[in-house]
C-alpha cells in the first residue's frame, strides 16, 4: 500500500496546520461463513494522529543530539527533594511543583546497570524493532527510578553495565532514538544513524 | 522513599451492608463470530436472572444503576458501547457509566456497583463486563493492549505489552525463584492446574489435559514464561446483581455478603520508587528485615517483584472483611493468573504467602481443590474456574466472572452451573468423560483478585455467607 502525500503538521499562532492526508480509504469486505452466509463486513481504515509531547519535548528532542535529560525536584520542602527522575517528570510526583531539568548524559556513559530485562520474538503491529527484541531495565547511581529500554548489541544480564546510543542521524524524534549497548561496544559495532 | 498518610490508609467504612443477589456467564472463546456482544450480554444477564428463578423483566424491575466494564474501545471499534449495552438490556433511563481500569475492569466494575449499593444511591445495580479481541488480527490485538502502556514511553518499543511484563517476570524468576528447575517446574504446575480445572467448565476457552513437561516444551514466549504459561485472548460477558439487605432478600433467600476494594501503582514500572513493605494482618515488621539476605537482589520493594496495588486492595479489603490470614479465613480463591509467575507474586502480595515463599502455596499442594500431596482437599483452592490461563481472559468480563464463580461455591451450587448437559451442548462442546464436580465442601468464604497489566490497579472482592460473617477489627 503506497501512501501519497503524507500528511504532516506546523503549529503556527497557537494552532495546528494540517497538510496533506491523514487519512486513506479503502473499500470494504463482507465476511461470510463456510455455507455462504453473511456475518459481517471489513472496516478497513489508516489514520494519522497528531501528538503533543507538551513539557516533556526537550527530553525528545535532546535525544536526537545525543543527550539523555532527567528532571529533578529541587523544593526543599518536599519528601522527594533532589529526587532524580527518568522518564522525565515535568511535576513532582509527591509536591507537584515543576521540577528542573538535569542532563544526565555524562552518569549514564560511565554505566548504567541492568536491573532486568527480557527478550521475546513476539511483536505487535507496527514494531520497528528486528526480532528477537530485548529490553532491558536501566538503573543508574543517584535515580530514584529504573527507565525501560532496549539493547541494540549482545545479549542483556542482570548487573551488567550498560550505555545509551543516540539516533543522531535521521532521528524519529521518539523514544526508540534512545537504545543501550554493553559498555566497552566499538562506534563501528552500533546500529546505523546511531552515536555514543 | 514513598509514604501513605492515616487518612489514606484509613479501612473504607462503607454506610450499609452490600449484598451479591446473583450473577451469570456467557460462553468464553477466541472468537464468536455468530454472534454480537449485545448478544453475549444478554446471555450473561438471562443466565444471572435464571440463577436465582426470576424472569429478566422482574430481575431487570430491582435495577437502579448500572456500571459497565469494557476496557478497550479500541477493541470493540465503538466509542461509547455501554450505551449500545444498556440499549439492548432494555435498562434506559436508568444512569450508567463505563468503567476502564485495563485487565482490572471487571473488579473495578463491581467496586463502581459496591459503592453505589453501599452509599445508598441505589437500591440494586447491574455490574456488567464484557471484551471482543477477535475482531482484529493477533498482532494488531498485541499492538492495541501495548497502547495501554505509556504511549511515548514504553508502547513504540515492540507495541508488545508482554515484554513490559516479562521484564518483572524475570526479575521474579532470578531474585526469588534463583533460576531454579524446580521453581520453574513449580511455574508449569499452575498452567497445568488451571487448564485442566477448565475441562470441568463447559464456558472455558481453554481446557486442557497436560503435563509440566508440556508446558516446559511449549514455545517460549519470553523467557522463563511459555505460551502455556500465558493467559488467553478471549470473548464473552459476565454479570452480578448487588443490592442492599432488604432488596437482596426480596430477590433471593440467600445472598452473599460482599466486599471490594482498590489499589494502584504507576503505568510505567519505570516510575516505581523505593517504600518500605506495607504490612498485611498476618505479618510482623521484623519478617522482612532479611529478605535481601535470602535473596540476594530482593530487598528492593515493590522493585520489578511484588505489586503495590494487589498488596493494598487486600490491605483494605481484609480490613472490611474482618480477615486476619487468607488461609484461615478464606475457602478459595480466584487470582488474576496472567501469567503463572505473576500468579505467584499475587499469592504474596495477597498474604497467602510471605514475599519470597509464593511458590510453597504450590508445592504444598494446598492451591488444590484436591491436594495431591494428602489427597485430602486442599485448604486455599485457587482457580476452580481454570482462570486466565483456563478459562477466558475477556477484560472486562474477567474479574466479574471470577466473582460469579466464587460465589457458586459458597452457594453450593457450582456443580449444578458447570455439570449440565444442555449446557454443555448450548456451547457446542463436549463435557468429559471423567468430569468431576470442583464444589469446594462447606465453602463459606472467598475471594477474587482482578488486576491490569503491571499492576496499575487491583482491586480486591470478598464474597462471605452471612452466616459466616467475621467481625472488623478496630
Ligand atoms: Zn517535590
Amino acid at each position: 500500500m503506497s501512501i501519497e502525500n503524507r500528511g504532516t503538521v506546523k503549529v503556527e499562532n497557537g494552532r495546528y496546520r494540517v497538510k496533506g492526508n491523514f487519512h486513506y480509504i479503502y473499500p470494504n469486505d463482507p465476511i461470510r461463513n463456510s455455507k455462504g452466509e453473511l456475518l459481517g463486513v471489513t472496516n478497513p481504515r489508516d489514520v494519522t494522529h497528531i501528538h503533543t509531547y507538551g513539557g516533556e519535548a526537550p527530553f525528545f528532542e535532546n535525544l536526537s543530539k545525543g543527550k539523555l535529560l532527567a528532571t529533578k525536584c529541587t523544593n526543599s520542602k518536599c519528601d522527594a527533594h533532589n529526587s532524580i527522575f527518568i522518564p522525565y517528570r515535568i511535576h513532582c510526583p509527591d509536591c507537584l511543583q515543576r521540577c528542573k531539568q538535569v542532563d544526565i548524559t555524562a552518569l549514564a556513559q560511565r554505566g548504567a546497570s541492568v536491573h532486568t530485562f527480557m527478550i521475546t520474538e513476539r511483536t505487535g503491529a507496527f514494531n520497528t524493532l528486528e526480532t528477537p527484541i530485548r529490553f532491558v531495565n536501566v538503573e543508574f547511581e543517584g535515580i530514584a527510578t529504573i527507565l525501560m529500554g532496549y539493547l541494540s548489541v549482545g545479549e542483556p544480564k542482570i548487573g551488567m553495565k550498560v550505555v545509551p546510543i543516540f539516533q543522531t542521524k535521521n532521528p524519529t524524534f521518539t523514544i526508540m532514538d534512545l537504545s543501550w549497548v554493553p559498555k566497552g561496544t566499538s562506534e563501528s559495532d552500533l546500529p546505523e544513524g546511531f552515536s555514543f | 522513599m514513598i509514604k501513605f498518610s492515616k487518612q489514606q490508609l484509613k479501612i473504607p467504612q462503607m454506610s450499609k451492608p452490600v449484598y451479591l443477589v446473583t450473577g451469570g456467564m456467557s460462553k468464553f472463546d477466541r472468537a464468536i463470530p455468530e454472534k454480537r456482544t449485545e448478544e453475549l450480554v444478554i446471555d450473561a444477564f438471562l443466565e444471572a436472572a435464571e440463577f436465582i428463578k426470576k424472569s429478566p423483566e422482574e430481575l431487570k424491575s430491582y435495577i437502579h444503576s448500572c456500571y459497565y466494564g469494557h476496557f478497550a474501545d479500541h477493541f470493540g471499534d465503538q466509542l461509547l458501547g455501554e450505551a449500545v449495552i444498556h440499549d439492548r438490556l432494555g435498562l434506559d433511563p436508568l444512569g450508567n457509566v463505563g468503567v476502564k481500569t485495563g485487565g482490572a475492569t471487571g473488579g473495578s466494575t463491581i467496586w463502581e456497583a459496591y459503592k453505589a449499593v453501599a452509599s445508598g444511591y441505589s437500591d440494586a445495580a447491574l455490574a456488567m463486563g464484557w471484551e471482543r479481541m477477535d475482531e482484529v488480527p493477533t498482532d494488531e490485538g498485541n499492538h492495541y493492549i501495548a497502547s495501554a502502556a505509556d504511549k511515548d514511553w514504553e508502547t513504540p518499543m515492540g507495541h508488545i505489552y508482554t515484554g513490559y511484563y516479562a521484564v518483572m517476570a524475570q526479575k521474579y524468576w532470578q531474585v526469588f525463584g534463583k533460576e531454579e528447575d524446580s521453581f520453574r517446574r513449580t511455574l508449569a504446575e499452575i498452567a497445568v492446574k488451571n487448564k485442566g480445572y477448565a475441562r470441568m467448565n463447559p464456558h472455558a476457552q481453554s481446557p486442557m489435559k497436560i503435563t509440566v513437561e508440556d508446558v516446559l516444551n511449549s514455545p517460549v514466549v519470553a523467557h522463563p514464561l511459555r505460551a502455556l504459561d500465558c493467559c488467553l485472548m478471549s470473548v464473552g460477558a459476565s454479570c452480578v446483581i448487588l443490592a442492599d439487605e432488604e432488596t437482596a432478600y426480596k430477590l433471593t433467600d440467600n445472598p452473599l455478603l460482599i466486599y471490594s476494594a482498590a489499589g494502584s501503582h504507576t503505568l510505567r514500572v519505570a516510575d516505581r520508587r523505593n517504600m518500605d513493605i506495607p504490612l498485611l494482618p498476618n505479618e510482623t515488621p521484623d519478617q522482612y528485615k532479611d529478605l535481601g539476605k535470602r535473596f540476594p537482589g530482593g530487598d528492593r520493594y515493590p522493585g520489578f517483584t511484588g505489586f503495590l496495588a494487589a498488596r493494598m486492595a487486600a490491605y483494605y479489603a481484609y480490613g472490611m472483611a474482618g480477615i486476619v490470614d487468607p488461609n484461615e479465613d478464606l475457602d478459595l480463591v480466584e487470582l488474576h493468573d496472567a501469567f503463572t509467575i505473576s500468579d505467584i507474586q499475587t499469592y504474596e502480595d495477597i498474604g497467602i504467602r510471605p514475599y519470597g515463599e509464593g511458590r510453597t502455596y504450590v508445592e504444598s499442594g494446598e492451591c488444590y481443590h484436591t491436594n495431591p500431596l494428602t489427597g485430602k482437599p486442599g485448604k486455599l483452592p485457587a482457580n476452580l474456574s481454570g482462570g486466565l490461563i483456563g478459562n477466558m481472559h475477556a477484560v472486562g468480563a474477567t474479574g466479574i466472572m471470577q466473582v460469579v464463580e466464587v460465589a457458586q461455591h459458597i452457594w453450593g451450587r457450582w456443580g449444578e452451573m458447570h455439570g449440565d448437559e444442555a449446557k454443555w451442548k448450548l456451547f457446542n462442546r463436549t463435557k468429559p468423560d471423567d468430569w468431576t464436580n470442583l464444589q469446594v465442601k462447606g465453602a463459606k468464604r472467598g475471594l477474587a483478585i482482578s488486576h491490569a497489566g503491571v499492576g496499575s490497579h487491583v482491586t480486591a472482592t470478598i464474597l462471605m455467607h452471612p452466616d459466616h460473617k467475621l467481625e472488623r477489627k478496630a
